[in-house]
């Protein structure tokens, strides 16, 4: 990771930092010279090939020769050439002479810069916007629309994307070949919704990035490392699609939420690995730049007239950076914040984190009457943190014998070994 | 009368050779159908991982991965038609009546070359529908 962040200067020089300058730029461009050659040749696998061709080209080259002046453009067209190139030898030559046509008029635009290439710029970052669409369509399983967003668009490689969702390579592997399979042979459109099918379509597109930030984000088991990488990639994507629409605030909103939850990062676990609840944080480790940026694309985002469930949710991780202290929270905002989403967005585990800040804004007898309600319903009987809660709030009030009871049930739960060590430290806590 | 027949098998992984002979066998039912005046269409589905589902629910379609997999409800006809991508197909599906009950599987049509036939050259490469 630190090797990403090392100075320009440097890896312009050729030698072994051409190495990692040749990995920080398949992660950066990879996406954006994918997307622009798969609009143009129209195959998801062709353009892939073409584009690890020319990233091996860029291994040979850059460490005898130096970085190139513009390292992308480089890139984008090696990638290219190696299309025409796979296109020249492919047996059907008839079948591909559209794209080799396509390919031929963009290479030729390209050696000579002029106004044209300045116009043509909202095209490629049109390119994008496509390619995550697809990648995002309703009519891929949803594992498969994470697995294919974070290779086509994260450049992320397939080792890396199965060790961060602790599969098998060979299962994501599959999955990937599978999904590409589907778009090619069901002719999934390589396009930006129309404006009637955009609010449905986008909410795919944000509800991946959420789930590629929040895998990243929960302390579950598996590589810190790879984790740390998934919830910055889909910052960075998060970021990507908001430059794009800059005038959806549900992109703002998320942009926002996963900035603000991000900040908290470093704050979240101590030094040996343990789960430090919000109430407990050392806030002085907060990242002040995220929250900034954070709080400011929220106001853009609130601005905007509509509220949606990102930008409610971007609200109240909002009052918590506020906070100097968790004594100064607003719980009360927070409440409210929770009223709106729950009537936006149904769902017990809302209900359930309402609950949890009606019980900090009106007192433990309050939350848990609502945490009892849940618990009634049966819906999330399986949920660890339903009675983590119930334990918590039980606490509060002095019924510690029962208390010990939903927290025992928590344990027994908890499905990774910071929430199990988190709940030992709590049983303990509550025996002494 | 007319007769839908229609085609149910168990995917396996043949080899070329198989699948040689297993199209030879089609060509040769198909020949003998349209000798006996009896053929009145039909169509090879591509597999069913590359089926859609669509239903529309309090009037929002509903579109997932994958075939049809209930039980309850009985297979009652079916459309052809001719569409650019996915998604038109989608939209069409969307508004068959039985989607609002049912559901309505999106299969896509296999496309043979067919090489005596020079209109067929023109075809777009087998890639992702252009926008």
């Amino acid at each position: 990771m630190q090797s990403r962040h090392r100075p320009a200067s440097p890896l312009a020089e050729p030698g072994p930092a051409a190495y990692d300058a040749v990995d920080r730029i398949f992660r950066e461009e990879s996406g954006r010279v994918l997307a622009g050659l798969i609009r143009v040749v129209g195959d998801i696998d062709l353009a892939e090939e073409s584009v690890q061709d020319a990233f091996i080209a860029a291994l040979e080259h850059w460490p005898r020769e130096g970085l190139p002046p513009n390292p992308g453009a480089w890139i984008a067209t090696t990638a290219r050439n190696r299309a025409i190139d796979r296109l020249r030898r492919a047996k059907k030559l008839t079948e591909k002479t559209d794209a080799l046509g396509r390919l031929m008029v963009n290479a030729s635009a390209a050696q000579e810069p002029g106004p044209e290439m300045l116009t043509d710029r909202p095209a490629v970052e049109d390119d994008r916007l496509r390619l995550i669409f697809t990648c995002c369509h309703p009519a891929l399983a949803a594992d498969a629309q994470i697995a294919l967003t974070l290779r086509l668009l994260g450049g992320l490689r397939t080792p890396e994307i199965a060790r961060a969702f602790l599969l098998p390579e060979a299962t994501l592997a599959q999955r990937l070949v599978r999904a590409k399979k589907k778009i090619r042979d069901a002719a999934i459109p390589y396009v930006v919704p129309e404006a009637s099918e955009l609010p449905a379509r986008l909410g795919s597109v944000l509800h991946v990035l959420y789930l590629v930030f929040n895998e990243g984000y929960s302390a579950s088991s598996g590589s810190t490392v790879v984790r740390r990488e998934l919830a910055s990639e889909s910052i960075r994507l998060a970021r990507v699609l908001a430059q794009l629409m800059p005038a959806e605030p549900e992109v703002v909103g998320l942009l926002a939420l996963l900035l603000l939850q991000d900040s908290r990062r470093d704050a979240r676990q101590d030094e040996r690995g343990d789960l430090v609840l919000l109430a407990d944080q050392d806030r002085s480790r907060w990242d002040a730049a995220r929250i900034s940026e954070g709080l400011a694309l929220l106001d853009r985002a609130a601005r905007m007239g509509s509220r949606g469930s990102y930008l409610l949710q971007a609200s109240i991780a909002a009052e918590h950076a506020r906070a100097g202290t968790a004594v100064d929270t607003d719980w009360v905002r927070i409440v409210a914040f929770y009223d709106e989403l729950l009537a936006a967005q149904p769902s017990p585990v809302i209900a359930l984190n309402r609950a949890v800040a009606v019980s900090m804004a009106s007192g433990p007898a309050a939350g848990l009457a609502l945490v009892d309600a849940i618990a009634a319903s049966g819906d999330l009987a399986e949920y660890h943190l339903l009675h983590s809660a119930r334990g918590e709030l039980l606490r509060r009030s002095g019924r510690l014998e029962d208390a010990r009871v939903a927290l025992t049930r928590a344990r027994d739960l908890a499905t990774n070994d910071v929430d199990r060590r988190h709940l030992d430290r709590r049983l303990r806590e509550l025996a002494s | 009368m007319r007769y839908a027949l229609l085609i149910y098998v168990e995917p396996w992984d043949s080899t070329p050779e198989q699948d040689t002979e297993v199209m030879n066998a089609y060509n040769g039912f198909t020949r003998a159908a349209v000798a006996a005046d009896v053929m009145r269409g039909g169509e090879a589905l591509h597999g069913a991982k590359t089926a859609t589902s669509v239903r529309v629910r309090d009037g929002q379609t509903v579109v997932t991965d994958g075939p049809f997999a209930e039980t309850k409800e009985e297979f009652g006809g079916f459309y052809l038609i001719e569409a650019a991508n996915l998604d038109e197909a989608i939209k069409w599906a969307a508004q068959i009546p039985g989607a609002a009950r049912g559901t309505i599987e999106v299969r896509p049509v296999v496309d043979f070359p067919s090489p005596g036939n020079p209109g067929d050259a023109e075809q777009a490469p087998a890639g992702i529908a252009a926008g």
